[in-house]
Protein backbone atom coordinates (compact mmCIF):
# COMPACT_ATOMS: atom_id res chain seq x y z
CA UNK A 1 0.00 0.00 0.00
CA UNK A 2 1.31 3.52 -1.10
CA UNK A 3 2.75 5.39 1.88
CA UNK A 4 2.85 2.65 3.89
CA UNK A 5 4.56 -0.89 2.73
CA UNK A 6 7.80 2.03 1.93
CA UNK A 7 8.10 2.85 5.25
CA UNK A 8 8.59 -0.92 6.49
CA UNK A 9 11.47 -1.06 4.04
CA UNK A 10 13.92 -3.84 5.22
CA UNK A 11 16.90 -2.60 3.82
CA UNK A 12 16.33 0.97 5.18
CA UNK A 13 15.40 -0.16 8.13
CA UNK A 14 19.23 -1.98 8.92
CA UNK A 15 20.82 1.29 7.64
CA UNK A 16 18.87 3.40 9.74
CA UNK A 17 20.20 0.85 12.33
CA UNK A 18 23.81 1.21 11.72
CA UNK A 19 23.45 4.81 11.62
CA UNK A 20 21.42 4.59 15.56
CA UNK A 21 24.60 2.45 16.73
CA UNK A 22 27.05 5.03 15.84
CA UNK A 23 24.70 7.65 17.02
CA UNK A 24 24.32 6.34 20.71
CA UNK A 25 27.24 7.06 23.29
CA UNK A 26 28.24 3.19 24.10
CA UNK A 27 29.34 4.93 27.80
CA UNK A 28 25.41 5.83 28.87
CA UNK A 29 22.43 4.24 28.63
CA UNK A 30 19.32 6.05 26.69
CA UNK A 31 15.24 4.83 28.15
CA UNK A 32 13.01 6.14 25.58
CA UNK A 33 9.43 5.48 26.41
CA UNK A 34 6.86 5.36 23.52
CA UNK A 35 3.72 6.92 24.63
CA UNK A 36 0.74 5.54 22.14
CA UNK A 37 0.11 1.95 21.54
CA UNK A 38 0.28 1.91 17.81
CA UNK A 39 3.86 2.48 18.21
CA UNK A 40 4.05 -0.41 20.94
CA UNK A 41 2.48 -2.45 18.27
CA UNK A 42 4.76 -1.51 15.48
CA UNK A 43 8.13 -2.35 17.39
CA UNK A 44 6.62 -5.54 18.23
CA UNK A 45 5.63 -6.68 15.61
CA UNK A 46 8.58 -5.75 13.16
CA UNK A 47 11.30 -6.52 15.92
CA UNK A 48 12.33 -2.93 16.46
CA UNK A 49 14.02 -3.85 19.45
CA UNK A 50 16.34 -6.01 18.18
CA UNK A 51 17.65 -3.85 15.60
CA UNK A 52 18.73 -1.81 18.37
CA UNK A 53 22.07 -1.38 20.29
CA UNK A 54 21.94 -3.04 23.84
CA UNK A 55 22.19 0.31 25.32
CA UNK A 56 19.16 1.61 24.33
CA UNK A 57 15.61 0.71 25.67
CA UNK A 58 12.08 1.30 24.75
CA UNK A 59 9.42 1.16 27.37
CA UNK A 60 6.08 0.64 26.40
CA UNK A 61 3.64 4.06 27.63
CA UNK A 62 -0.41 4.08 28.76
CA UNK A 63 -1.36 4.56 25.24
CA UNK A 64 -3.80 2.64 24.26
CA UNK A 65 -7.14 3.80 25.05
CA UNK A 66 -8.82 0.61 25.57
CA UNK A 67 -6.20 -0.02 28.14
CA UNK A 68 -6.33 2.74 29.97
CA UNK A 69 -10.54 2.76 30.24
CA UNK A 70 -11.12 2.22 33.82
CA UNK A 71 -13.68 -0.55 34.44
CA UNK A 72 -16.16 1.30 36.69
CA UNK A 73 -16.33 2.79 32.72
CA UNK A 74 -17.22 -0.34 31.15
CA UNK A 75 -19.81 -1.86 34.29
CA UNK A 76 -21.79 2.12 33.83
CA UNK A 77 -22.42 1.42 29.98
CA UNK A 78 -23.12 -2.49 30.91
CA UNK A 79 -25.48 -1.34 33.19
CA UNK A 80 -26.97 0.88 30.55
CA UNK A 81 -27.52 -2.38 28.08
CA UNK A 82 -28.66 -4.63 31.08
CA UNK A 83 -31.05 -2.33 32.75
CA UNK A 84 -32.08 0.20 30.39
CA UNK A 85 -32.46 -1.69 27.67
CA UNK A 86 -30.54 0.66 25.04
CA UNK A 87 -28.76 -0.13 21.92
CA UNK A 88 -25.11 0.43 23.14
CA UNK A 89 -22.87 0.95 20.15
CA UNK A 90 -19.14 1.25 20.54
CA UNK A 91 -16.17 0.07 18.85
CA UNK A 92 -14.78 -3.42 18.47
CA UNK A 93 -11.83 -3.01 20.57
CA UNK A 94 -14.06 -2.34 23.89
CA UNK A 95 -16.27 -5.11 23.74
CA UNK A 96 -13.77 -7.48 25.21
CA UNK A 97 -12.60 -5.47 28.18
CA UNK A 98 -12.79 -7.24 31.49
CA UNK A 99 -15.57 -5.90 33.98
CA UNK A 100 -17.08 -6.26 37.25
CA UNK A 101 -18.67 -9.59 37.90
CA UNK A 102 -16.53 -11.71 35.15
CA UNK A 103 -18.59 -9.62 32.98
CA UNK A 104 -17.84 -7.79 29.50
CA UNK A 105 -19.37 -5.94 26.79
CA UNK A 106 -19.79 -9.22 24.65
CA UNK A 107 -20.78 -11.23 27.78
CA UNK A 108 -23.50 -8.97 28.55
CA UNK A 109 -24.84 -9.10 24.80
CA UNK A 110 -24.96 -12.96 25.69
CA UNK A 111 -26.78 -12.12 28.18
CA UNK A 112 -29.73 -10.41 26.06
CA UNK A 113 -28.34 -6.88 26.21
CA UNK A 114 -28.57 -4.88 22.74
CA UNK A 115 -24.81 -4.42 22.35
CA UNK A 116 -23.75 -3.97 18.69
CA UNK A 117 -20.25 -3.04 17.43
CA UNK A 118 -19.98 -0.15 14.97
CA UNK A 119 -17.07 0.85 12.39
CA UNK A 120 -17.88 4.78 12.67
CA UNK A 121 -19.62 7.15 14.64
CA UNK A 122 -21.62 7.56 11.17
CA UNK A 123 -22.96 3.81 12.22
CA UNK A 124 -24.59 5.16 15.54
CA UNK A 125 -26.52 8.34 13.92
CA UNK A 126 -28.11 5.89 11.28
CA UNK A 127 -28.86 3.10 14.42
CA UNK A 128 -30.68 5.85 16.30
CA UNK A 129 -32.42 7.14 13.10
CA UNK A 130 -33.47 3.39 11.88
CA UNK A 131 -34.71 3.08 15.27
CA UNK A 132 -36.86 5.76 17.03
CA UNK A 133 -38.76 4.30 19.68
CA UNK A 134 -35.35 3.00 21.11
CA UNK A 135 -32.58 4.65 23.30
CA UNK A 136 -29.21 4.58 21.48
CA UNK A 137 -26.10 5.31 23.62
CA UNK A 138 -22.86 5.54 21.83
CA UNK A 139 -19.89 4.13 24.27
CA UNK A 140 -17.12 6.60 23.30
CA UNK A 141 -13.79 5.96 23.85
CA UNK A 142 -9.91 7.10 22.55
CA UNK A 143 -7.76 9.71 22.44
CA UNK A 144 -7.37 13.30 20.32
CA UNK A 145 -7.39 10.94 17.20
CA UNK A 146 -11.51 9.62 17.93
CA UNK A 147 -12.44 12.83 19.56
CA UNK A 148 -13.61 15.13 16.51
CA UNK A 149 -15.75 11.94 14.67
CA UNK A 150 -17.69 11.55 18.07
CA UNK A 151 -18.02 15.71 18.35
CA UNK A 152 -19.22 15.67 14.57
CA UNK A 153 -21.91 12.54 15.87
CA UNK A 154 -22.95 14.99 18.98
CA UNK A 155 -23.53 18.19 16.08
CA UNK A 156 -25.35 15.92 13.40
CA UNK A 157 -27.56 14.52 16.05
CA UNK A 158 -28.55 18.42 17.36
CA UNK A 159 -29.04 19.70 13.65
CA UNK A 160 -31.25 16.77 12.55
CA UNK A 161 -33.08 17.06 15.92
CA UNK A 162 -32.32 13.28 16.64
CA UNK A 163 -33.81 12.68 20.54
CA UNK A 164 -32.76 8.93 21.10
CA UNK A 165 -29.30 9.21 20.88
CA UNK A 166 -26.47 9.84 23.70
CA UNK A 167 -22.80 9.71 23.93
CA UNK A 168 -20.77 7.81 27.27
CA UNK A 169 -17.99 10.07 26.73
CA UNK A 170 -14.51 8.89 28.12
CA UNK A 171 -12.28 11.02 25.46
CA UNK A 172 -8.96 11.62 27.02
CA UNK A 173 -5.95 14.07 26.27
CA UNK A 174 -2.33 12.95 25.75
CA UNK A 175 -0.15 15.34 26.66
CA UNK A 176 -1.93 15.60 30.60
CA UNK A 177 -1.27 11.81 30.81
CA UNK A 178 2.59 12.53 29.82
CA UNK A 179 2.82 15.01 32.45
CA UNK A 180 1.22 12.87 35.27
CA UNK A 181 3.60 9.93 34.36
CA UNK A 182 6.76 12.28 35.22
CA UNK A 183 5.15 13.99 38.32
CA UNK A 184 2.21 12.14 40.39
CA UNK A 185 2.19 11.08 43.46
CA UNK A 186 2.28 7.61 42.58
CA UNK A 187 5.67 7.35 41.05
CA UNK A 188 6.66 7.19 44.62
CA UNK A 189 4.74 3.85 44.99
CA UNK A 190 5.74 2.38 41.47
CA UNK A 191 9.31 3.44 41.77
CA UNK A 192 10.81 6.48 39.33
CA UNK A 193 11.39 5.46 35.85
CA UNK A 194 14.84 7.02 34.27
CA UNK A 195 13.33 8.70 30.69
CA UNK A 196 15.41 10.43 28.23
CA UNK A 197 12.95 11.19 25.68
CA UNK A 198 9.56 10.07 24.39
CA UNK A 199 8.21 9.09 21.31
CA UNK A 200 5.14 11.24 20.69
CA UNK A 201 1.66 9.98 19.24
CA UNK A 202 1.72 10.40 15.22
CA UNK A 203 -2.52 10.38 14.52
CA UNK A 204 -3.41 11.97 17.69
CA UNK A 205 -0.99 15.17 16.35
CA UNK A 206 -2.59 15.17 12.67
CA UNK A 207 -5.65 16.82 14.90
CA UNK A 208 -3.54 18.72 17.97
CA UNK A 209 -0.66 19.85 16.17
CA UNK A 210 3.00 19.07 17.84
CA UNK A 211 2.06 22.78 20.00
CA UNK A 212 0.68 21.07 22.84
CA UNK A 213 4.25 19.12 23.45
CA UNK A 214 6.03 21.89 23.18
CA UNK A 215 5.67 23.23 26.96
CA UNK A 216 6.07 19.68 28.54
CA UNK A 217 9.72 19.77 26.61
CA UNK A 218 10.57 22.99 28.26
CA UNK A 219 9.18 22.06 31.14
CA UNK A 220 10.46 19.30 32.18
CA UNK A 221 13.10 18.81 29.90
CA UNK A 222 12.50 15.83 27.98
CA UNK A 223 12.63 15.52 24.37
CA UNK A 224 9.94 14.74 22.23
CA UNK A 225 9.75 13.07 18.78
CA UNK A 226 6.48 12.90 16.88
CA UNK A 227 6.65 9.84 15.08
CA UNK A 228 4.88 7.86 12.59
CA UNK A 229 3.36 4.79 13.30
CA UNK A 230 5.78 2.63 10.29
CA UNK A 231 8.60 0.88 11.51
CA UNK A 232 11.09 3.04 9.79
CA UNK A 233 9.29 5.87 11.31
CA UNK A 234 9.99 4.65 14.94
CA UNK A 235 13.59 4.05 14.59
CA UNK A 236 14.27 7.70 12.90
CA UNK A 237 12.29 8.79 15.38
CA UNK A 238 14.91 7.22 17.86
CA UNK A 239 17.39 8.35 16.02
CA UNK A 240 16.35 11.82 16.61
CA UNK A 241 15.73 11.68 20.20
CA UNK A 242 19.24 9.94 20.68
CA UNK A 243 20.88 13.09 18.94
CA UNK A 244 18.44 15.36 21.36
CA UNK A 245 20.11 13.22 24.12
CA UNK A 246 23.84 13.43 22.98
CA UNK A 247 23.53 16.99 22.07
CA UNK A 248 21.52 17.81 25.98
CA UNK A 249 18.63 19.08 24.35
CA UNK A 250 14.98 18.79 24.88
CA UNK A 251 12.79 19.83 22.00
CA UNK A 252 9.75 18.86 20.25
CA UNK A 253 10.69 17.24 16.91
CA UNK A 254 8.66 15.77 13.98
CA UNK A 255 9.39 13.22 11.88
CA UNK A 256 6.03 12.46 10.59
CA UNK A 257 5.70 15.98 9.24
CA UNK A 258 3.92 14.54 5.78
CA UNK A 259 0.82 14.40 7.91
CA UNK A 260 1.94 16.52 11.22
CA UNK A 261 1.61 20.23 11.46
CA UNK A 262 2.21 22.41 14.31
CA UNK A 263 -1.02 23.65 14.47
CA UNK A 264 -2.74 20.65 13.86
CA UNK A 265 -6.05 20.24 12.43
CA UNK A 266 -7.65 23.59 13.19
CA UNK A 267 -11.27 22.38 12.25
CA UNK A 268 -11.57 19.59 14.26
CA UNK A 269 -9.97 21.25 17.37
CA UNK A 270 -13.07 23.71 16.34
CA UNK A 271 -15.37 21.40 16.78
CA UNK A 272 -14.17 19.58 20.04
CA UNK A 273 -13.62 22.75 21.27
CA UNK A 274 -17.72 23.67 20.75
CA UNK A 275 -18.80 20.00 22.07
CA UNK A 276 -16.55 19.44 24.86
CA UNK A 277 -15.14 20.73 27.64
CA UNK A 278 -12.44 20.02 30.58
CA UNK A 279 -13.25 17.27 32.94
CA UNK A 280 -11.73 18.58 36.00
CA UNK A 281 -10.60 14.54 36.71
CA UNK A 282 -10.89 11.70 35.08
CA UNK A 283 -9.92 7.93 36.21
CA UNK A 284 -7.57 6.09 33.94
CA UNK A 285 -6.81 2.36 34.54
CA UNK A 286 -3.10 1.73 35.68
CA UNK A 287 -2.74 5.52 36.18
CA UNK A 288 -5.74 6.60 38.82
CA UNK A 289 -6.99 10.05 38.87
CA UNK A 290 -5.34 12.26 35.71
CA UNK A 291 -6.51 15.70 36.94
CA UNK A 292 -7.84 17.82 33.29
CA UNK A 293 -6.93 14.70 31.35
CA UNK A 294 -10.32 13.95 30.02
CA UNK A 295 -13.02 15.40 27.82
CA UNK A 296 -17.06 15.65 28.85
CA UNK A 297 -20.16 16.80 27.25
CA UNK A 298 -20.97 21.08 27.24
CA UNK A 299 -24.01 21.97 29.07
CA UNK A 300 -25.35 23.22 26.07
CA UNK A 301 -25.39 19.98 24.73
CA UNK A 302 -26.43 17.66 27.88
CA UNK A 303 -29.00 16.03 26.13
CA UNK A 304 -26.76 14.38 24.51
CA UNK A 305 -24.88 13.21 27.73
CA UNK A 306 -25.77 9.45 28.21
CA UNK A 307 -23.72 10.55 32.17
CA UNK A 308 -26.84 13.59 32.84
CA UNK A 309 -29.52 11.54 30.84
CA UNK A 310 -29.45 8.39 33.21
CA UNK A 311 -27.89 9.74 36.09
CA UNK A 312 -25.09 7.60 36.17
CA UNK A 313 -22.76 7.50 39.14
CA UNK A 314 -18.92 6.63 38.31
CA UNK A 315 -17.61 4.31 41.19
CA UNK A 316 -14.00 3.48 40.77
CA UNK A 317 -13.80 -0.43 40.94
CA UNK A 318 -10.40 -2.56 42.19
CA UNK A 319 -8.25 -4.07 39.30
CA UNK A 320 -7.58 -7.96 39.70
CA UNK A 321 -5.10 -8.20 42.47
CA UNK A 322 -2.40 -10.14 40.30
CA UNK A 323 -2.80 -7.77 37.29
CA UNK A 324 0.59 -5.88 37.19
CA UNK A 325 -1.09 -3.20 34.10
CA UNK A 326 -0.32 -0.59 36.66
CA UNK A 327 3.10 -0.68 37.37
CA UNK A 328 3.20 -2.21 33.16
CA UNK A 329 1.26 1.24 32.13
CA UNK A 330 3.59 3.49 33.63
CA UNK A 331 6.75 1.76 32.66
CA UNK A 332 8.02 0.16 35.68
CA UNK A 333 7.47 -3.66 35.01
CA UNK A 334 6.86 -5.81 31.69
CA UNK A 335 4.78 -8.16 30.92
CA UNK A 336 6.50 -11.06 31.76
CA UNK A 337 6.79 -9.40 35.88
CA UNK A 338 3.23 -10.38 35.57
CA UNK A 339 2.90 -14.09 37.56
CA UNK A 340 -0.33 -14.55 34.90
CA UNK A 341 1.16 -13.25 31.84
CA UNK A 342 0.57 -16.13 28.66
CA UNK A 343 -1.08 -18.56 31.70
CA UNK A 344 -4.05 -17.11 33.00
CA UNK A 345 -4.03 -13.75 30.94
CA UNK A 346 -3.72 -14.39 27.23
CA UNK A 347 -5.49 -12.33 24.47
CA UNK A 348 -8.21 -15.04 24.02
CA UNK A 349 -8.99 -14.72 28.03
CA UNK A 350 -7.56 -11.58 28.66
CA UNK A 351 -7.49 -11.02 32.95
CA UNK A 352 -6.16 -7.18 32.63
CA UNK A 353 -7.05 -4.30 29.70
CA UNK A 354 -3.55 -4.47 28.47
CA UNK A 355 -4.14 -8.07 27.22
CA UNK A 356 -7.19 -6.82 25.14
CA UNK A 357 -6.26 -4.78 22.18
CA UNK A 358 -3.04 -5.24 20.15
CA UNK A 359 -2.03 -2.22 20.87
CA UNK A 360 -1.62 -2.90 24.61
CA UNK A 361 2.15 -3.90 26.14
CA UNK A 362 0.74 -7.48 27.02
CA UNK A 363 -1.52 -8.49 24.02
CA UNK A 364 1.66 -7.08 21.84
CA UNK A 365 4.39 -9.20 23.83
CA UNK A 366 2.27 -12.11 23.98
CA UNK A 367 1.30 -12.45 20.16
CA UNK A 368 4.72 -11.39 18.85
CA UNK A 369 7.58 -11.42 21.62
CA UNK A 370 6.64 -14.09 24.27
CA UNK A 371 9.48 -16.68 23.06
CA UNK A 372 12.57 -14.15 23.14
CA UNK A 373 12.22 -13.61 26.94
CA UNK A 374 11.53 -17.59 27.61
CA UNK A 375 14.94 -18.58 28.64
CA UNK A 376 15.46 -22.42 26.93
CA UNK A 377 16.41 -24.89 29.67
CA UNK A 378 17.95 -27.90 28.44
CA UNK A 379 15.87 -30.91 29.63
CA UNK B 1 -7.67 1.27 18.07
CA UNK B 2 -5.67 4.43 16.96
CA UNK B 3 -4.36 3.06 14.31
CA UNK B 4 -5.12 4.86 11.07
CA UNK B 5 -4.04 4.72 7.16
CA UNK B 6 -3.31 6.85 4.78
CA UNK B 7 -5.82 6.35 1.52
CA UNK B 8 -6.10 8.17 -1.72
CA UNK B 9 -9.56 9.90 -2.72
CA UNK B 10 -10.82 8.43 -5.66
CA UNK B 11 -13.99 10.10 -5.72
CA UNK B 12 -16.07 12.62 -4.08
CA UNK B 13 -19.87 12.39 -3.55
CA UNK B 14 -21.82 15.35 -2.12
CA UNK B 15 -21.91 16.16 1.81
CA UNK B 16 -18.46 15.64 2.65
CA UNK B 17 -18.59 12.51 1.71
CA UNK B 18 -15.50 10.77 -0.20
CA UNK B 19 -15.07 7.10 -1.58
CA UNK B 20 -11.09 6.52 -0.59
CA UNK B 21 -8.80 3.56 -1.81
CA UNK B 22 -7.19 1.23 0.98
CA UNK B 23 -4.86 -1.05 -0.80
CA UNK B 24 -7.21 -1.73 -3.46
CA UNK B 25 -10.37 -2.00 -1.13
CA UNK B 26 -12.57 1.07 -1.68
CA UNK B 27 -14.31 2.47 1.44
CA UNK B 28 -16.55 5.61 1.98
CA UNK B 29 -15.16 7.93 4.53
CA UNK B 30 -16.26 10.99 5.43
CA UNK B 31 -14.27 14.28 4.92
CA UNK B 32 -16.13 16.84 7.01
CA UNK B 33 -13.35 16.95 9.31
CA UNK B 34 -10.88 18.19 6.63
CA UNK B 35 -11.13 21.34 4.16
CA UNK B 36 -10.11 21.73 0.79
CA UNK B 37 -9.73 18.19 -0.36
CA UNK B 38 -9.96 17.00 -3.76
CA UNK B 39 -9.72 13.22 -6.04
CA UNK B 40 -6.28 11.85 -5.67
CA UNK B 41 -4.87 13.30 -2.20
CA UNK B 42 -3.90 11.17 0.25
CA UNK B 43 -5.58 11.94 3.75
CA UNK B 44 -4.78 9.55 7.03
CA UNK B 45 -8.35 7.88 7.44
CA UNK B 46 -9.19 6.70 10.90
CA UNK B 47 -12.52 5.41 12.16
CA UNK B 48 -14.33 6.03 9.15
CA UNK B 49 -13.15 9.93 8.65
CA UNK B 50 -10.11 11.75 7.16
CA UNK B 51 -7.82 13.11 9.59
CA UNK B 52 -5.25 15.22 7.86
CA UNK B 53 -4.25 15.09 4.55
CA UNK B 54 -0.47 13.38 3.57
CA UNK B 55 1.92 15.32 1.98
CA UNK B 56 3.18 13.68 -0.58
CA UNK B 57 6.44 15.57 -1.00
CA UNK B 58 7.18 14.97 2.51
CA UNK B 59 6.48 11.64 2.43
CA UNK B 60 9.32 11.34 -0.51
CA UNK B 61 11.64 13.62 1.61
CA UNK B 62 11.35 11.37 4.48
CA UNK B 63 11.73 8.45 2.22
CA UNK B 64 15.48 10.30 0.83
CA UNK B 65 16.76 10.80 4.01
CA UNK B 66 16.18 7.35 5.04
CA UNK B 67 18.08 5.93 2.30
CA UNK B 68 20.61 8.43 1.81
CA UNK B 69 21.35 7.59 5.64
CA UNK B 70 22.83 4.13 4.49
CA UNK B 71 25.75 5.70 2.63
CA UNK B 72 26.38 9.07 4.48
CA UNK B 73 27.48 8.17 7.66
CA UNK B 74 27.09 11.01 10.29
CA UNK B 75 24.59 13.02 8.07
CA UNK B 76 21.77 14.89 10.09
CA UNK B 77 18.82 13.20 9.42
CA UNK B 78 15.24 14.59 10.11
CA UNK B 79 14.71 18.42 11.52
CA UNK B 80 12.18 19.60 13.60
S1 LIG C 1 -0.55 -10.21 31.76
FE1 LIG C 1 -2.72 -9.75 31.98
S2 LIG C 1 -3.05 -9.59 34.15
FE2 LIG C 1 -0.83 -9.44 33.82
S3 LIG C 1 -0.42 -7.25 33.63
FE3 LIG C 1 -0.78 -8.00 31.58
S4 LIG C 1 -2.96 -7.66 31.23
FE4 LIG C 1 -2.62 -7.48 33.44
Amino acid sequence: MKYVDEFRDGELANGLASTIARAADTGRNYSFMEFCGGHTHAISRYGVTDLLPANIQMIHGPGCPVCVLPIGRIDLAIGLALDQGVILCTYGDTLRVPASDGLSLMKAKARGGDVRMIYSTADVLAIARDNPDRDVVFLAIGFETTTPPTALLIEQAKNEGIGNLSVLCNHVLTPSAITHILESPEVREYGTLPLDGFIGPSHVSTVIGTQPYEHFAREYRKPVVISGFEPLDVMQGILMLVRQVNEGRAEVENEFFRAVTRGGNRKAQTLVAKIFELRRTFEWRGLGEVPYSALQIRSEYAAFDAEQRYGLRYAPVADNKACECGAILRGVKKPTDCKIFGTVCTPETPMGSCMVSSEGACAAHYTYGRFKDVEIVAA
Amino acid sequence: MCLALPARIVEMRKQDIGIVDLGGVRKEVSLALVDDLQVDDYVIVHVGYALSKLDPEEAERTLRIFAEMESMPGNVGVGA
